[in-house]
């Protein structure tokens, strides 16, 4: 338990989740265990008898996470990100004033995750620090993409506060700068296992490195002899050693039953487009600038996510609309139709997939030129 | 009432009568339902013989079931097992749970034993207990059909009657409430089945909050590769899992002294798609459909009886399979239990048992035929009446499932834990260590094993009460569920809020088998796995499981779930949950 605790707490910071010694992450088996001696952790502590929990995370987020989410939390008791992730899993985010442990699992009783006012923000799991880590992770994710959205919205319609624009300045200049260009990666085509195995663990690593997904989700995919090799659900896309699932696609094994959700959007991609490498990440202004529209009148207003039926683009990346995985709306109807002739296709609220022919290089140059692209229209859209 | 009906109807068979109990609302808010409540009626007479007429056998819905919450269609069955004598209980779908609701009834409790063999027909509130002596007998779908058009039906066949420790209950045909052996506890009762049949309605307080909850249920199953992905249990039912357990070495082969099975590929569910081109089906209220039937009707085997009679046996004939599951079926037995028992045999005496000697034992053992009688008696019996006690795969005397524990340690631990012997749904650690929800937990390892087993057996403990089918919480969770609870019935609730009465049902049914003497020496794993390996390759390594860490696991969990170092229960942790201790146990 204390090796995880550790490598959680050291992940928030490479993540820039928060600052050097901020973490403050517990583990509970027979002992409760802390990955450093905290002020908080007394008051955190009465958290396990409160919650039928095993770990939790608290940390003051880094900036510019910090002050976005005490921007968001000043605003109302509970914060509402309308972001994919958000709208599956955490739902939405409730703020408390107060630091005790009875206010702070009233939330957590109901939620995944409590955002304390001026504090920080506590998240818990019941099998691993990792599952408080990615409600953490999800958390700033969701609240960066509303902050951003909301801007956007106010600055087209003219109602931006001077304090909203006062923030929006600070955090502007705070935000991670994009790489100017991509890395090189391993050259394909690749032919044997193990050439594929380090294409799809290298791509993954450096998708986190360059700050291309948050929650360390996305996925990776590559299409080698009629075999689909492709990271599993939940895996962390810098930790891909041993979690990459071979799907043969002649159907004659289940083994990859603990691939990524969005298997069947990669299968279909893969045979739609004849290219053989996909890549999907979370960056952050492709989801936000997805999430843009300036229909105020359409009657799909509420659901655009899972009904919007108009052509939208930025420049030539089309956003479809799709929820997560196989269901009646999810986007392994939209998404692999969309990709055919196009280097990367923004699915609303969720993120960004592209595609290589024999190896990731264009795949991840196109990732990161797109994000770029909209990062760069994001703020041509709120100057104008 | 909002989602209960609040009556449970009690049946006497020896005095031929009946009664309509109407429960106080805080008794169903103390149990929920299902198993908790089942466990709650269950107390007063677990000390009980299980065959003793007083032994009550209680058939018990929750509060979801016959709404529009999702995979919420189930029933739960409990009294003290024959096979292992604690706390005896199992989940069962179909139509029944549906049926008891819809007649008015969240549960039965029948005591008593008829003189003659008998059946209880029950439409609404109309309670007629019939002779049945015409029945005896009769195999199970020979009984089903002679009752159609009588609603639901549960019954046992040839095995329970033949006293078959590990005899099952059929419901409606195709679900079977196969372990622990309860159908011996019908048998008991001379009591051979049950139709319910109902045309109310459940009544639900806020049915948009009901629809919200089910949305973002909806939405979560979507999401789960395991539940509605392409390769998932919807497309290829359980048996999906067949090939990634032989993947993951995992997949108990020749009676567990192997790991890999190496004809798994053309044993597998994909060569079941390709050999019966199986439509979808489920239970009444759910959307993922993970039963598989041929177009001629024939129920494909579930991932356990695949593995169990296949790998386990050596048996690469998935006709062999399907057939030796539409034959326990009929029996009315056990397809975990009778595999391991016929492995358990063919370790013991050098036998290979394949083909049509699979169906022949099976035979056997239904009709209480020659080495049958033997069989029947389950493997720890038979083992130990052939001085090799230590070739039984079980758990407190159950067979154990289709995972191999040296590949999964919180299974092990879970295997050993749980009250009612071995049993992979208790905690069911597969979804984490190899499954990866909620996230991926390092299966060969027991750091923080303890503590996460005590937390999911509180939840599933919650599921099976309200009751729920575990499959969703692949994808889903409590706080989905609380609010669906909190919907239907109008009680204020939290994820949290659920989990405290899950761990007071566990509990309960810590001290239930306390009291019939059941402590530490009992949660233990067969001496195999902790002195030989399984089958190591492909850069995994399956080694024996570290004996003083899988008791130290073991002490770990017995503090966090608040026993003493024998694992039993305390007074203090017991009022704590508002339980009382019996004189047994103190």
């Amino acid at each position: 338990m204390q090796k995880l605790i550790d490598k959680y707490a050291a992940k928030m910071v490479e993540a820039g989740l928060a600052e050097p010694g901020a973490p403050v992450v517990g583990g509970l088996d027979a002992e409760l265990r802390w990955n450093r001696d905290a002020p908080e952790c007394a008051e955190l502590a009465r958290l396990f008898e409160h919650l039928n929990i095993n770990s939790l995370v608290y940390a003051e987020p880094a900036e510019p996470y910090r002050s976005i989410i005490d921007y968001l939390a000043a605003q109302d008791d509970h914060v509402q990100p309308n972001d994919s992730e958000t709208r599956t899993f955490m739902h939405d985010l409730p703020v408390i004033d107060d630091f005790s442990a009875a206010s702070m699992a009233a939330e957590l009783k109901r939620h995944k995750s409590v955002i304390i006012r001026n504090r920080g923000i506590v998240t818990w799991g019941t099998v691993s620090p990792e599952q408080a880590f990615v409600f953490f992770s999800s958390a700033c994710f969701a609240c960066f993409v509303k902050f951003f959205s909301d801007y956007l919205y106010a600055a087209k319609q003219g109602t931006l506060t001077a304090k909203q624009t006062r923030l929006f300045e600070s955090v502007a200049d705070q935000l991670y700068p994009l790489p100017e260009t991509p890395p090189t990666l391993m050259r394909g085509p690749f032919t044997n296992e193990t050439d594929v195995y380090n294409a799809v663990i290298e791509a993954g690593r450096k998708t986190v490195e360059y700050r291309l997904v948050d929650s360390f989700f996305g996925n990776v995919s590559y299409l080698h002899d009629n075999t689909l090799y492709i990271s599993q659900t939940g895996s962390s896309l810098d930790e891909l050693e041993g979690c990459v699932d071979p799907c043969v696609l002649d159907g004659s094994s289940c083994a990859g039953i603990t691939a990524s959700s969005e298997l069947t959007a990669h299968r279909e991609i893969v045979l739609g487009t004849g290219r053989q490498a996909i890549l999907h990440g979370h960056p952050k202004f492709s989801v936000t600038l997805s999430m843009y529209c300036d229909k105020y009148g359409c009657d799909r207003r509420d659901r655009c996510h899972t009904r919007c039926a108009d052509y939208r683009a930025i420049d030539d990346v089309p956003i479809v609309p799709g929820e997560v995985g196989t269901g009646p709306h999810g986007l392994c109807h939209t998404l692999p139709p969309a990709m055919e002739g196009n280097r990367g296709v923004i699915v609303y609220g969720h993120g960004l997939f592209t595609t290589g022919q024999d190896d990731f290089n264009e795949a991840f140059s196109s990732l990161l030129s797109i994000e770029r692209l909209c990062r760069q229209r994001y703020f041509e859209l709120v100057g104008g | 009432m909002h989602g209960w009906t609040g009556t449970i109807l009690h049946i006497d068979l020896t005095a031929g009568t009946h009664t309509f109990e109407r429960p106080s609302p805080s008794l169903y808010e103390t149990w929920l339902g299902g198993k908790g409540l089942a466990g709650y009626y269950l107390s007063p007479d677990v000390t009980r013989r299980w065959d003793a007429p007083e032994m009550p056998l209680i058939l018990m819905t929750g509060p979801l079931v016959g709404t529009a919450s999702p995979t919420s269609g189930r029933c739960c069955v409990m009294s003290r097992s024959p096979l292992t004598g604690t706390i005896g209980d199992t989940s069962v779908g179909g139509t029944l749970g549906n049926q008891l609701k819809r007649a008015g009834l969240d549960g039965i409790i029948v005591r008593g034993a008829g003189t003659r063999m008998c059946g209880v027909e029950i439409v609404d509130d109309t309670v007629v207990v019939v002779d049945a002596e015409d029945l005896r007998g009769t195999d199970t779908e020979t009984c089903a059909a002679r009752l159609n058009g009588k609603g639901a039906t549960a019954l046992i066949g040839p095995a329970a009657e033949n006293g078959v420790r590990y005899a099952s209950i059929m419901v409606d045909s195709g679900h079977a409430a196969g372990r622990n052996g309860l159908g011996l506890v019908f048998a008991a009762k001379n009591l051979k089945y049950m139709t319910v049949k109902g045309t109310g309605k459940v009544h639900v307080l806020d049915p948009d909050g009901l629809k919200q909850a089910r949305e973002d249920v909806f939405r979560q199953i979507a999401a789960s590769p395991v539940l509605l992905g392409e390769l998932g249990i919807a497309q290829y039912g359980t048996g999906a899992l067949y090939d990634l357990m032989d993947s993951r070495r995992m997949m108990p082969t020749a009676n567990f002294r192997e790991t890999v099975f190496d004809r798994a590929r053309v044993a597998n569910a994909a060569a079941y798609k390709e050999r019966y081109a199986p439509k979808r089906t489920g239970c009444n209220g759910c959307h993922i459909l993970c039963k598989k039937v041929t177009a001629e009707g024939t129920h494909l085997p579930e991932f356990e009886t695949m593995s169990h009679f296949s790998a386990l046996l050596g048996n690469d004939d998935i006709d062999i399979v399907t057939q030796a599951n539409a034959l326990c079926n009929r029996m009315g037995m056990d397809t975990i239990s009778a595999a391991v028992t016929l492995a358990c045999h063919a370790e013991l005496t050098g036998d290979s048992i394949s083909g049509s000697r699979i169906l022949s034992l099976l035979e056997d053992i239904g009709q209480a035929r020659g080495l049958g009688v033997e069989l029947g008696r389950g493997s720890q019996r038979y083992a130990e009446s052939q001085g090799e006690p230590e070739l039984a795969m079980a758990v407190k005397g159950q067979e154990l499932p289709a995972y191999d524990p040296r590949g999964a340690y919180g299974m092990a631990l879970a295997y050993a834990t749980s009250t009612r012997g071995g049993c992979h749904l208790r905690a069911y650690p597969i979804s984490h260590e190899i499954l990866r929800k909620p996230v991926a937990t390092d299966r060969f390892s027991f750091a923080g094993k303890a503590r996460i087993v005590k937390i999911a057996e509180d939840a599933n403990a919650v599921v099976d009460s309200l009751t729920a089918c575990k499959f969703v919480f692949f994808a889903s969770s409590l706080e989905e569920f609380a609010k669906a609870y909190s919907a239907v019935t109008g009680v204020p609730s939290t994820a949290q809020d659920l989990l405290r009465i899950g761990e007071r049902i566990c509990y309960h049914e810590r001290i239930m088998n306390a009291r019939n003497g059941f402590s530490a020496t009992d949660d233990d794993l067969p001496k195999r796995f902790f002195a030989e390996g399984g089958s190591s390759g492909n850069a995994i390594d399956i080694k024996p499981v570290d004996r003083d860490a899988f008791l130290n696991a073991r002490t770990n969990y017995y503090a966090v779930r608040g026993l003493d170092t024998n694992g039993r229960p305390l007074p203090a942790k017991a009022g704590e949950l508002g339980l009382e201790l019996h004189a047994e146990t103190d």
